[in-house]
């Protein structure tokens, strides 16, 4: 099957996709009210909103998980609704979806072809087929591995890869990316764009969600924006400005980007020497001081993540040392760490970070429970006067500090996940990726309090593949690459063009 | 040779091997063909339940029941035989099976209509199903006087030199091999237990393969009530009591992950032949039955020591050197 034959008309075409006065419930909470929008042929439209606007109940009616309460759907000229998932795709609407939802154990060509294994006329699996036109859909993307392995050898970024390819397998008129890039590198990222581009010039829609404005104006032709479950404007991106955007979207002008604090730096707390491990980092060598913010900047896959997750703990080190406060250390279990005054809180809070049938309560007093056993029991008061504190001081917004923790927002839930870690009163503190994923109006909220635990001569370190936020934070930056430290940037002595190639490794080539 | 034994069916393979070596230096007769042979028949029915409770363990579910829909499914067998001995074998065996069809669609539909989690439904059956051995038996055993020579001889017959016990756990293997590698729905089943939401995103109808895949292991365990009745010449209700733990031993044993997910045929098999040998080892080592529970136990726990270690959170090849190191083992 080629590309044209089941393409809609061209560039410019009409109407593709419509929902009509489209409203959702859930118990207690009115997701979506009298949403109404029309995509385009050949036209990417960015569907933009807060956290908990509706956008991700929006994808989930498309692709047949909700049936919307009221309203209609309507793919060209004629009504449909949509029960299951497969009703959405023999309409021709595919999504990628934000949080990577594949099969770590299966290949990546079965990956790709989930619930459409092409079959040969007996009725079984063609697996040739499948793995020829995995590769030429991998190619097509310029993705380089290799069909056959299993997906969980495969980085966060080359699986995004493989859902993208999967959503192009379906040939769908409709393609929603929800999030696409926000586990891609700048590369994959201009990757991806040339990708959307392409599929705009076949006649495609596409639906791009993000968070990232700079990348809404670079790809989309048309903008939703919704808030509180309601469509709050709508229109041509042409017409509008960052500022307009961001006012739509939190319903009032707000501050992206907060001003570095003025803050001494104090002694060194921290001081890394060697840190190796087999295949994912070596020579780590850094020193962190109090009251310092020290960013980590580097591509997706860069061994960022890994190296934190081992001066944690969490991994064995096969070499090198740690000190605090002058005395070495010997950290073989995240029990060490946090005994030693040292906090990480991990990057998917989903998986990492939260534990979300528990309370609130709960949730925060868990590193730190010790702390609360009074002639053997737990103390709940004891617990409670901590929990008031910081989710005060976080301003948690819930119902009350029992609530469970997954009832709660993405931005709510990340702010618990801080409070956990700062109620085990750490003296270094590991943010990774603190405000991925998280609307703008928290993402202001979390880089201010960031500010603020490094006023109070807590050392951060700030681990973010955002540059604007590692720049607008941090006193230094260490840049990784290929698993080492390319480079130690300092504020005032760097520019954002010098990281990015340092990152990338450009500089060596130059 | 190191690459080679991390594939668990190899490494798996390779102990089993050691394992026979070790008994035939003690006892010279555990190697003889015959025996071999005697090993292989002995644990036709043992891997053929558990290729059907790996199915079913894909999905992240599990079978308790599967030992007394066999025993169910082989009583009303061995009574047909009893009142019609004139019957040609299929209707014997297609009887069993039938019966297993429905014991294992009554699991399924339990599981998927009315959403209740898969250990407490055939927790459940697995006591309904013995209870009614004996309501229907009225707690008669069929004796294999009573069964008729066409019942009893069929598994014995040999074909190639092996009995056609063997050749139908072959025919059941291959076919669940195919089912699982050749069919859209058999990789489905290991989408589902892998990622259920994930599969569901791919429009994988899980309900769907629940009411499958405990219909197959009903229809699996009601073959294996003919079997085992025929072989074993004795029809009661107490029959491969307490056997559904064996059978979820070897799949553990054969690298199937109880989280769902991962599992194939050819661990499953070793899995079964690993816990054959070494019950026909024991009474040649001249240990007794007391033991053998124990070792078995043993065995058991190593297996799923084995298998955590591997599950292991996946180490990430980012340093240059590693990637190359990597990309030269290939």
């Amino acid at each position: 099957m080629t590309l044209s034959s089941t393409s809609p008309s061209p560039q410019g075409g009409g109407p593709v996709l419509s929902l009509d006065h489209i409203c959702k419930s859930f118990p207690g909470v009115r997701a979506l009210n009298d949403v109404s929008f029309t995509l385009n042929a050949g036209e990417v439209t960015a569907l933009i909103g807060e956290n908990g606007a509706g956008k991700s109940t929006i994808v989930k009616i498309l692709t047949g998980i909700y049936v919307p309460d009221s309203g209609e759907i309507q793919v060209g000229n004629s009504p449909c609704s949509f029960s299951s998932p497969r009703d959405s795709w023999a309409a021709g609407i595919a999504a990628i979806h934000q949080e990577t939802v594949m099969f770590d154990e299966l290949s990546v060509a079965e990956n790709i072809f989930m619930g459409h294994m092409p079959v040969s006329a007996s009725g079984l699996v063609d697996w040739l087929q499948m793995r020829r036109r995995a590769a030429e859909l991998l190619k097509r993307i310029d993705a380089d591995f290799d069909p056959d392995a299993k997906l969980k050898q495969l980085s966060v970024a080359q699986k995004h890869m493989v859902e993208i390819t999967r959503a192009l397998s379906h040939e769908a008129s409709v393609i929603i990316m929800d999030e696409p890039t926000a586990a891609l590198s700048r590369n994959e990222i201009d990757d991806l764009f040339r990708i959307i581009a392409q599929l705009k010039a076949e006649g495609r829609a596409v639906v791009f969600i993000s968070h990232k404005f700079d990348e809404i104006f670079r790809v989309a032709d048309a903008f939703v924006c919704l808030r509180d479950g309601e469509r709050v404007g709508s229109g041509k991106i042409a017409s509008v400005t960052e500022a307009k955007l961001v006012s739509l979207m939190v319903g009032r002008p707000i501050d992206q980007v907060f001003p570095k604090r003025d803050i001494a730096i104090g002694s060194t707390v921290l001081k890394v020497d060697g840190l190796s491990n087999a295949t994912e980092f070596a020579d780590i060598s850094f020193e962190l001081h109090r009251g310092e913010i020290l960013g980590f900047y580097g591509l997706v896959g860069a061994g960022r993540s890994e190296a934190m997750q081992c001066l944690f703990g969490m991994t064995p080190a096969l070499k090198g040392t740690i000190s605090l406060n002058g005395k070495p250390l010997s950290i073989s279990s995240p029990g060490d760490a946090i005994a030693a005054g040292i906090s990480y809180v991990p990057e998917d809070r989903q998986e990492q970070g939260a534990v979300l049938p528990l309370g609130i309560r709960e949730n925060i007093t868990l590193a730190s429970i010790a702390s609360h056993v009074k002639n053997l029991f737990v103390s709940k008061s004891s617990e409670l006067q901590d929990v008031r504190k910081l989710g005060k001081r976080l301003d948690v917004r819930a119902a009350n500090w029992e609530q469970q923790l997954g009832e709660l927002s993405g931005g709510n839930q990340q702010k618990v996940v801080i409070a956990k870690w700062l109620a085990a009163k750490p003296k270094v503190i590991i943010l990774d990726e603190p405000t991925k994923g998280i609307d703008v109006g928290s993402k202001a909220a979390v880089h201010d309090f960031i500010g603020e635990l490094a006023e109070e001569g807590l050392a951060v370190i700030l681990v973010s593949s955002e540059l604007p936020e590692i720049m607008g934070l941090a006193d230094r930056v260490v840049v990784m690459q290929e698993g080492r430290i390319a480079d130690i940037f300092t504020r005032g002595a760097w520019s954002a063009e010098e990281i990015v190639a340092t990152a990338t490794g450009a500089q060596k080539v130059a | 040779m190191i690459q080679f034994l991390k594939h668990r069916e190899a490494a798996l393979g390779v102990i089993i091997a050691a394992m026979v070596a070790a008994i035939g230096a003690y006892a010279p007769a555990f190697v003889s063909l015959d025996n071999i042979i005697r090993v292989l028949n002995d644990t036709s029915i043992l891997a053929m339940l558990a290729l059907a409770q790996m199915m079913v363990i894909l999905t992240r579910g599990i079978d308790l029941s599967t030992a007394s829909t066999l025993a169910l499914a082989g009583m009303i067998s061995a009574s047909l035989a009893q009142n019609h001995p004139e019957l040609p074998v299929i209707a014997y065996i297609g009887l069993a099976i039938v019966t297993g069809i429905v014991l294992g669609f009554i699991n399924g539909s339990l599981i998927s209509f009315l959403g209740i989690p898969p250990i407490v439904v055939t927790l459940g059956t697995l006591a309904v199903y013995r209870g009614m051995i004996v309501v229907y038996g009225g707690g008669n055993q069929v004796n294999a006087s009573e069964m008729g020579d066409v019942f009893q001889s069929f598994p014995k017959l040999s074909v190639f030199g092996l009995s056609t016990l063997f050749w139908i756990m072959v025919v059941v293997a291959l076919g669940v091999w195919l089912f699982l590698s050749m069919t859209r729905t058999g990789r489905g089943l290991y989408a589902v237990g892998g990622n259920p939401v994930a599969a569901r995103y791919c429009g994988i109808d899980l309900p769907r393969q629940q009411l499958l895949v405990y219909t197959i292991s009903g229809a699996i365990s009601g073959l294996c009530g003919y079997l085992w009745v025929s072989r074993y010449g004795v029809a009661y209700s107490e029959i491969a009591s307490g056997f559904e733990l064996t059978v979820i031993a070897a799949c553990v044993i054969g690298g199937v992950s109880i989280a769902g997910g991962v599992g194939s045929v050819a661990g499953t098999l070793l899995g079964a032949l690993f816990l054959g040998v070494i019950v026909n080892a024991l009474p040649v080592m001249q240990i007794t039955p007391f033991w053998q529970m124990a070792i078995s136990g043993a065995v058991i726990l190593a297996a799923v020591v084995v298998n955590a270690r591997a599950e292991k959170r996946g180490v990430k090849l980012i340093l240059p050197e590693a990637r190359r190191a990597a990309g030269a083992a290939k």
